[in-house]
């Protein structure tokens, strides 16, 4: 199992390595012009998502600057059929003026989304509502930072799981290996988070879904805490799907009590008018807030790490140093806890409204 | 009329709101293990879950906030 593990972890590192690793590209001619740092942009560059994995810049002794970043595929759905490229072919460009040309399209990409240039445009034009007028979009469903990110957490425990589950499999009695430090984390989810909020007759159903949610949204956290790693489930757009779930398997699973209860409350009929909206309503605003909690948690915990770190540059001197990383320690220690956290919340909360769902009336 | 100004103040007032209330459970937390420390564990516990929900709420609004 540990060799396994060691096997696939090398196999990504060397597959990061086929993709011209550490490529360094000339980002513009410019000799050393000093640029005001700007904060905003730069953790906005950090949380949000990204067509490669981009670590540094530099500038090297000739005043050019260089970047240090790993490309990922671009993968773009066109009216000419699929259209496949490395990023590195926009050279690091983010401002819509360097125009890539394959299979007769021309490409630019603007703070990270791809345009495809009218036939006759050399570069991108937006209006007054910043819409392009001389571009459309095609359709994107290229490796970006988060994909990359969300595929490497899925290799992740497909081998910690199927190590595991081998092991449970094959030996009987005291664990050893990978699921002597998995079961007691399974057991306490079973034992504490489900069975409670379940019940005990119909909990085996939702155990798989509930504990691969857990260990999904604790391992993509955690793997957005390392500097360098893609912010997945920072993203509006992961949590939203995952609330879907959620909410999926919440209503395909409740039973009649539970529309009743929805659309025929208990209550004097002069109330209808309020209390069934609201209900309705109710349905969704659940899921909803499970998405928002865990978006904003886990972006908030990172924009305060970026901040404290950017004081440093604000400041421009060296002995804000030890006070910023002082403070980014324990911010960091928080963030573990809160990875931690917000992932036994989600799943909790999405227990006790299965929970909810398949109750009978009592 | 510079929205961002209201933005940053918004944000602080819902920081204020989870302080209020985080301090609140925190301090009947503290209260509930001085009568009975042996259910500090389950006193814990909920503590945790009570103050993740609030901070949830907060951050509703720190979202709200964020988009401006």
């Amino acid at each position: 199992m540990k060799n396994l593990l060691k096997e696939v972890t090398l196999s990504c590192v060397a597959l990061l390595a086929c993709f011209n690793t550490m490529a360094s590209e000339n980002k513009n001619n410019k000799p050393g012009a000093e640029e005001e740092f700007n904060s905003v942009e730069m953790i906005m560059h950090h949380i949000s998502d990204a067509h490669d994995f981009h670590f540094l810049d530099y500038t090297d002794s000739e005043g050019v600057e260089h970047a240090v970043s790993i490309p990922l595929p671009v993968i773009l759905y066109t009216n000419n059929g699929l259209v496949c490229f490395m990023s590195s072919a926009f050279h690091h460009n983010d401002d819509g003026s360097y125009v890539v040309s394959k299979r007769g399209t021309n490409f630019v990409k603007y703070h990270e989304k791809i345009y495809q240039l009218n036939d006759g445009a050399s570069s991108l034009e937006f209006d007054e509502q910043h819409h392009p007028l001389n571009a459309v979009k095609p359709i994107d469903v290229s490796i970006t930072k988060n994909v990359f990110s969300m595929l490497l957490s899925l290799v992740l425990l497909l081998t910690l799981f199927g190590a595991a589950g081998r092991s449970a499999r094959k030996n009987p009695g005291a664990p050893k290996g990978i699921l002597a430090f998995l079961e007691p984390i399974i057991v306490f989810i079973r034992e504490d988070i489900i069975i409670p909020n379940v019940g005990e007759k119909k909990y085996k159903t939702y155990i798989p879904y509930l504990i691969t949610i857990f260990f999904f949204i604790f391992f993509n956290n955690l793997l957005g805490l390392i500097p360098g790693g893609a912010n997945v489930t920072g993203n509006i757009a992961v949590t939203l799907v995952l609330s879907v779930f959620t909410l999926l398997v919440t209503n395909f699973s409740a039973n009649k009590a539970y529309w009743k209860h929805i659309f025929l409350p208990p209550v004097p009929l002069a109330l209808y008018p309020i209390m069934v909206p609201i209900e309705v309503i109710g349905v969704l605003t659940k899921p909803f807030a499970l998405m928002i909690r865990l978006f904003a948690n886990i972006t908030a915990g990172h924009i305060i790490i970026l901040s404290l770190i950017s004081l440093i540059f604000v400041f421009k001197s060296i002995f804000i140093a030890p006070v910023s990383v002082g403070f980014v320690l324990f911010m960091y220690t928080l963030e573990l806890l809160v990875a931690l956290l917000q992932a036994y919340i989600f799943t909790l909360l999405s227990a006790l409204f299965i929970g909810q769902a398949i109750e009978e009336h009592h | 009329m510079d929205f961002g100004a209201f933005a940053a103040i918004g944000a602080g007032l819902a920081a204020i709101g989870a302080g209020i209330g985080i301090g609140n459970i925190g301090g009947s937390a503290m209260e509930a293990i001085a009568r009975q420390p042996e259910a500090t564990s389950k006193i814990q516990t909920n503590m945790i879950i009570a103050a993740a929900l609030i901070e949830g709420v907060a951050l509703f609004a720190v979202v709200v906030a964020l988009m401006k």
